[in-house]
């Protein structure tokens, strides 16, 4: 890859007995969205904090823009934006005021942080809210100031670290939107999700993570294409299971998700699920289901994890287990989440 | 290739502390302005100490106190309690401090190209001005129940800058407090810790005389007491300090205390700054 904006060669990183990053090696482009996928405690923070330069690789190398993490830190910074799992916005400030604190901080000159600051509350649709404390904003206009507080450095590359957990679904849209503009307009975008629909969505290379690896990585049709072939799908009644197993077994490996549920492989496609018909007919089995269908990313997810992934309604949206410096367990996973119930109601909606 | 022309780490600019400093102090400011309830309960808290001590207290106590506090326990009392509510006051750094990172507000800071020890100069700067305004609050309150300086008004403004040095650097100690125990509600009892001890064996209540003597040996050496007696040398007069100590060697030696103790502790902070994350 040609002069990636981020690339990380065997990167390890221990917290005490857990082994948050295990060995990544990861490059993406300028001008992309990369979306790291992957369950609680799977290192997405952690990687994360590496290359935000929060927290130095035990072992291997990362350089962001050209830039080593650990030999120049402060150049690294003035390239990137952080906004982390909770929005990190002082309650007390206003929109403005938090917005041009954080241009200030960049080293913007007052007028400077002044004019930006305007700029981006204006394209995040705060403007008319920005002279209020923000402790009067709903949850999605507290990510969308946390948003514009990290782009109001003008940064080449964006870190976003769960950015739809805890809000309500229309937000989470904005927030897609706002996203996809962003890329637009020439940043690049590294996000992590514990949801498969927002990696589907909004990413142009997926790399899932698992226990500290980078166990997988694509765009989302490679990774499905990966499984191979698409599979088939039937579903009978109890009394034809029995019946339906023996006409599968014939075609492929056969594997029964619930009593009456089968799939099996499509080798030749269409064909095959017409044989499938020919044969159940002949056998006198009615299907109550019958479907050709491509793997889905959660497929993907189970099949290069070993086990399946997180739904986005019964997210938790914590990475604390393995991704805190005080965590030296997977134990003391101490995530208190208020937004708890937000995150099922947002998910639900996807 | 940017490698080539990787420009030099601004941390090596000091020019950014003095801005980024600012920067963080006036935010820490504007969270007392748009508070005042947190500035409220901070000011009610010492004033109750007074009032109460001065009328509980007083009376029974008032035969023990050195001549030169005029017969009055809350001429002794205020200088003493003026130190305690500086320990007290210093704690809120470390609570501040760790709502921050509570919040992800430090990781926020961390990730930007600013100074490195910019953070804990402008919380400790903001808190100071707090601990200033509580202070002043409280002097105020001692006048209307009956406290008298006794050594002219410089002697009082050098007691107020000698506690305030003392309170800056106490807010060094409760910053790594709060940089190393992760939660606020848990960084709020371990202020206590150093802090009563501290407090309650030294002289701000009353004097050392009658305590045992090895508890005694550490009352009258320990910080709290060096600066109650110096703030006591430089409100009452040199006649209220044991004989044969001077108030300006009573002044140094609590300003060498604070000196010492932001020597130690404000390395140690900056230290864990840079490695701490939410």
């Amino acid at each position: 890859m040609d002069d990636p904006i981020v690339d990380v060669r065997g990167v390890h990183k221990r917290f005490g007995d857990v082994h948050a990053l295990a060995g990544v090696d990861l490059q993406f482009p300028r001008g992309r969205i990369y979306g790291l996928l992957g369950p609680n405690g799977a290192g997405k923070t952690t990687l994360i904090n590496v290359l935000a330069t929060l927290l130095k690789p035990d072992e291997g190398s990362a350089t962001v823009a050209g830039y080593d993490v650990v030999e120049h830190p402060q150049a690294v910074r003035r390239k990137i934006g952080l906004a982390g799992q909770f929005a990190a916005v002082d309650a007390y400030l206003t929109g403005r005021e938090t917005v041009e604190m954080v241009g200030r901080l960049y080293g913007l000159p007052r007028a400077e942080a002044r004019r930006r600051a305007n700029d981006v509350l204006e394209r995040f649709n705060l403007i008319d809210a920005a002279d209020r404390q923000s402790k009067g904003y709903s949850g999605g206009m507290r990510r969308r100031l946390d948003l514009a507080a990290s782009l109001v450095g003008e940064p080449e590359l964006l870190y976003l670290d769960e950015p739809t957990t805890g809000i309500d679904p229309a937000s989470r849209v904005d927030i897609w939107d706002l996203i996809r503009e962003l890329v637009a307009g020439g940043t690049t975008v590294l996000l992590t999700t514990q949801y498969l629909e927002e990696a589907d969505a909004l990413a142009d290379r997926i790399g899932v993570i698992a226990e500290g690896r980078l166990v997988s990585e694509g765009t989302a049709d490679e990774l499905k294409d990966s499984l191979g072939s698409n599979t088939i799908r039937l579903r009978v009644s109890e009394v034809d299971a029995a019946d339906a197993r023996e006409v599968l077994a014939a075609l492929g490996d056969v594997t029964e998700s619930q009593r009456g549920t089968f799939t099996i492989p499509a080798t030749d496609g269409n064909r095959t699920l017409l044989e499938v018909v020919r044969r159940l007919d002949d056998r006198g089995v009615e299907p109550l289901d019958l479907a050709l269908e491509r793997p889905s990313l959660d497929d993907v997810f189970l099949t290069v994890t070993g086990h399946a992934p997180t739904r986005s309604g019964d997210a938790d949206t914590g990475d604390t287990a393995a991704d805190g410096p005080g965590a030296d367990g997977p134990d003391t996973e101490t995530d208190t989440d208020t937004d708890d119930e937000a995150a099922r109601a947002a998910g639900s909606q996807h | 290739m940017a490698t080539a022309t990787a420009p030099t780490d601004v941390e090596l600019r000091p020019g950014r502390f003095w801005p980024d400093m600012l920067v963080i102090t006036r935010r820490n400011l504007l969270r007392n302005v748009r508070l005042p309830q947190l500035l409220l309960f901070a000011t009610i808290q010492p004033v109750m100490f007074l009032v109460l001590f001065t009328f509980v207290f007083g009376g029974a106590i008032g035969g023990t106190i050195p001549a030169e506090a005029g017969g009055d326990y809350i001429n002794f009392l205020l200088p003493g309690l003026m130190v305690q509510i500086a320990t007290f006051g210093a704690g809120q750094t470390g609570i501040g401090l760790s709502e921050d990172l509570d919040k992800g507000v430090i990781d926020r800071f961390r990730s930007l190209p600013m100074s490195r020890s910019a953070v804990l100069a402008g919380r400790t700067l903001a808190d100071l001005a707090r601990n200033a305004f509580v202070t002043t609050l409280m002097l105020l309150v001692a006048f209307a129940i009956g406290f008298r300086y006794q050594n002219g008004f410089l002697g009082l403004v050098g007691a107020l800058l000698v506690v305030l040095a003392f309170t800056y650097a106490f807010s060094w100690i409760f910053a790594c407090i709060g940089l190393r125990v992760r939660s606020p509600e848990a960084v709020q009892s371990a202020t206590f810790l150093p802090v009563f001890p501290l407090v309650f064996a030294s002289s701000v209540f009353v004097p050392t005389e009658t305590m045992p003597v090895w508890l005694r040996t550490f009352a009258e050496n320990q910080p709290v007491t060096v600066v109650a007696n110096a703030m006591r040398g430089l409100i009452l007069g040199p006649g209220v300090l044991e004989e044969g100590t001077s108030v300006l060697e009573q002044v140094l030696l609590a300003l060498g205390w604070s000196a010492a103790i932001t020597a130690v502790f404000a390395p140690i902070a900056v230290r864990l700054y840079r490695r701490v994350t939410s």
